[in-house]
């Protein structure tokens, strides 16, 4: 399988009034045309991870790794320019809170057809029919009136698809899905993971996929990457999550509600000081 | 016995596109009821109809037997509160948490405000040292636990959540549902829960409801679902659908 990504060593710092505040600690990781999993609790790193790669972390914090290549591009070195050629185009991400990143004052139906021209020079009506289509594909069930909402008009989970949908219309070779599903009913979120595998079957696309969804990534990843305080704790097949050994990892599965057992209250996460060393 | 939340035919409409379809239901004092089903289906509208942030054009709300207009008065808010859906966007960021929980308290003229903030950040589990903190410091977790602790600082009877976990990973999703059972019991509260997570529906609710465009599908107890006791098609293609993803090789 050939590499599509590399990373080596990625260390995100933030500098702040009580200090350094380090969010990624040397996460090494590559990825070819495959859906790689990232779980792990809430601040151990997983967005900023993908916001390194994006090349979207924050102008005061501190980047550094051994390698970080995208097809043999040096993603530490590129200019800002050929950097935001790429966004979207070649590596696109799906943000974690969909009603944060879309535009409020921008009907949705005008955000994905700008995604789309900022990167194929298609005409007005060609764009608008792609617009469309894009959006059935991620099941909204009414593409004309939803195209012409605003964020605020349409739900949680309708966001987070027009979202996907701005993401997917430019055809990127690597996709970083933050949280893409977090807020889908289950069976427009099986729909929606359809999308994304085809992409990578049939497309050869590379799938980074962040979610707090244990059940979910290792049903539907390859590989998944444990984080724990800005460190891969545990990598292992998806398929074998529930074999995870990491007594974190063995935690977070633990703490899951499960239809029909009955827990009062759910086991909670005893955090060890040696699982962030 | 009076309902605590008595729901007929509610109709809500924004210009020509029905949201809500004549959904009606009638929630028990003291219970825990579930609201799931489609994206887009009028869970959210549904809660904020009853909260009277939804443009209403038909159908009846009772709270407590008491029949609500068309405006919601103070004397409300102080028995039906709203955790809401988005967890970042329903806090102000540059507000500190001591503020969040002070505008409630000034705004219903108590008088008690520093033992009552002490108290509510306690209950959830957030030590004093979060008090001055703004909300964009705050994790996804602890930004939840603080817009469930200025919910409750008016002592409502009524706890209306959207989503309340869907945004936390597994361990602080546990953490935040075993607060909500332990205020749940600890004062008698009254719950209307809406999540796509069946799994975390039968655990917190005693009844739900399964939506789909706008309307009820059906209405049954969270054992007859966890035992698939089930009459509609869409609800058994959400219980297939949870089971995770298939791989078709
Ligand atoms: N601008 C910033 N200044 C200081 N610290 C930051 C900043 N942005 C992020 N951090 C910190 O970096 C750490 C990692 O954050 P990150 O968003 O990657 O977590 P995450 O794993 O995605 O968590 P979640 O599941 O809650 O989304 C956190 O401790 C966070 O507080
Ligand atoms: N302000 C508004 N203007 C126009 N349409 C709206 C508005 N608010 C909601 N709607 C529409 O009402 C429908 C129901 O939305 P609602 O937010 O209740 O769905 P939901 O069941 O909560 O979905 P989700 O699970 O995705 O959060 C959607 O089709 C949405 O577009
Ligand atoms: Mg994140
Ligand atoms: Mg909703």
């Amino acid at each position: 399988m050939s590499t599509l990504l590399q990373v080596e060593d990625l260390r995100v710092s933030f500098p702040t009034r009580t200090g350094l505040v380090q969010a990624v600690r040397g996460v090494s990781f590559s990825l070819g045309k495959e859906r790689l999993g990232i779980v792990g609790e809430s601040g151990s790193g997983k967005s900023q991870t993908g916001r390194a790669i994006m090349g979207l972390t924050a102008e005061h914090a501190q980047i550094t790794a051994k390698k970080l290549d995208f097809n043999g591009i040096d993603l530490l070195k590129v200019s800002t320019a050929e950097r935001r050629a790429m966004r979207g185009k070649r590596i696109a991400m799906i943000l974690q809170d969909p009603k944060y990143s879309l535009n409020p004052v921008m009907t949705i139906g005008r955000q994905i057809v700008e995604a789309l021209r900022a990167h194929e020079p298609v005409g007005g009506a060609e764009a608008r029919r792609r617009a469309l289509e894009m959006l059935a594909a991620v099941q909204i069930r009414d593409p004309e009136r939803v195209f012409n909402l605003y964020p605020h008009e349409v739900s949680g989970g309708m966001g987070q698809r027009a979202m996907i949908a701005m993401m997917l219309v430019a055809g990127p070779e690597l996709l970083i899905a933050d949280e893409p599903t977090s807020a889908l009913d289950v069976t427009v979120q099986l729909e929606v993971l359809g999308i994304l595998n085809r992409l990578v079957a049939e497309r050869g696309m590379g799938l980074i996929f962040v979610s707090h969804d244990l059940r979910l990534v290792s049903s539907f990843c390859d590989r998944v990457i444990v984080m724990y305080a800005g460190r891969i704790v545990e990598e292992l097949p998806a398929s074998r999550l529930t074999e995870a050994e990491h007594p974190y990892t063995r935690g977070l599965l633990n703490c899951m509600p499960k239809i029909g057992a009955d827990r009062h209250p759910l086991p909670v996460l005893d955090r060890k000081p040696e699982w962030a060393l | 016995m009076t309902s605590a939340l008595s729901i007929d035919k509610l109709r809500v409409a924004f210009d020509e596109f029905v949201a809500l379809k004549d959904v009606s239901l009638e929630v028990k004092p003291g219970e825990s009821f579930g609201l799931v089903g489609e994206s887009g289906s009028g869970k959210s509208t549904l809660l904020r109809a009853v909260a009277g942030l939804a443009p209403v054009t038909g159908g009846k709300v009772e709270v407590n037997g008491k029949p609500l207009g068309a405006k919601r008065d103070k004397a409300f808010y102080r028995q039906v509160q709203m955790v809401f859906q988005d967890p970042y966007g329903s806090l102000h960021p540059r507000q500190t948490v001591d503020r969040l929980l002070l505008e409630p308290l000034d705004i219903h003229g108590f008088d008690d405000t520093e033992r009552r903030i002490v108290r509510a950040l306690d209950e959830v589990g957030l030590g004093s040292s979060f008090r001055f903190r703004y909300s964009h410091q705050l994790s996804g977790g602890q930004r939840q636990r603080v817009a469930i602790a200025r919910a409750l600082i008016l002592e409502p009877s009524i706890l209306l959540l959207d989503e309340p976990t869907s945004a936390l990973d597994a361990s602080v999703q546990a953490e935040v549902l075993n607060l909500l059972e332990q205020v749940r019991a600890a004062r008698k509260l009254t719950f209307v829960m809406v999540s796509h997570d069946l799994a975390v529906v039968t655990h917190m609710c005693d009844r739900l409801m399964v939506m789909q465009h706008g309307r009820e599908v059906e209405l049954l107890s969270s054992a007859d679902l966890a035992a698939r006791k089930v009459n509609q098609d869409y609800t058994r293609s959400l219980l297939t659908a949870s089971e995770g993803y298939r791989r078709s090789a």
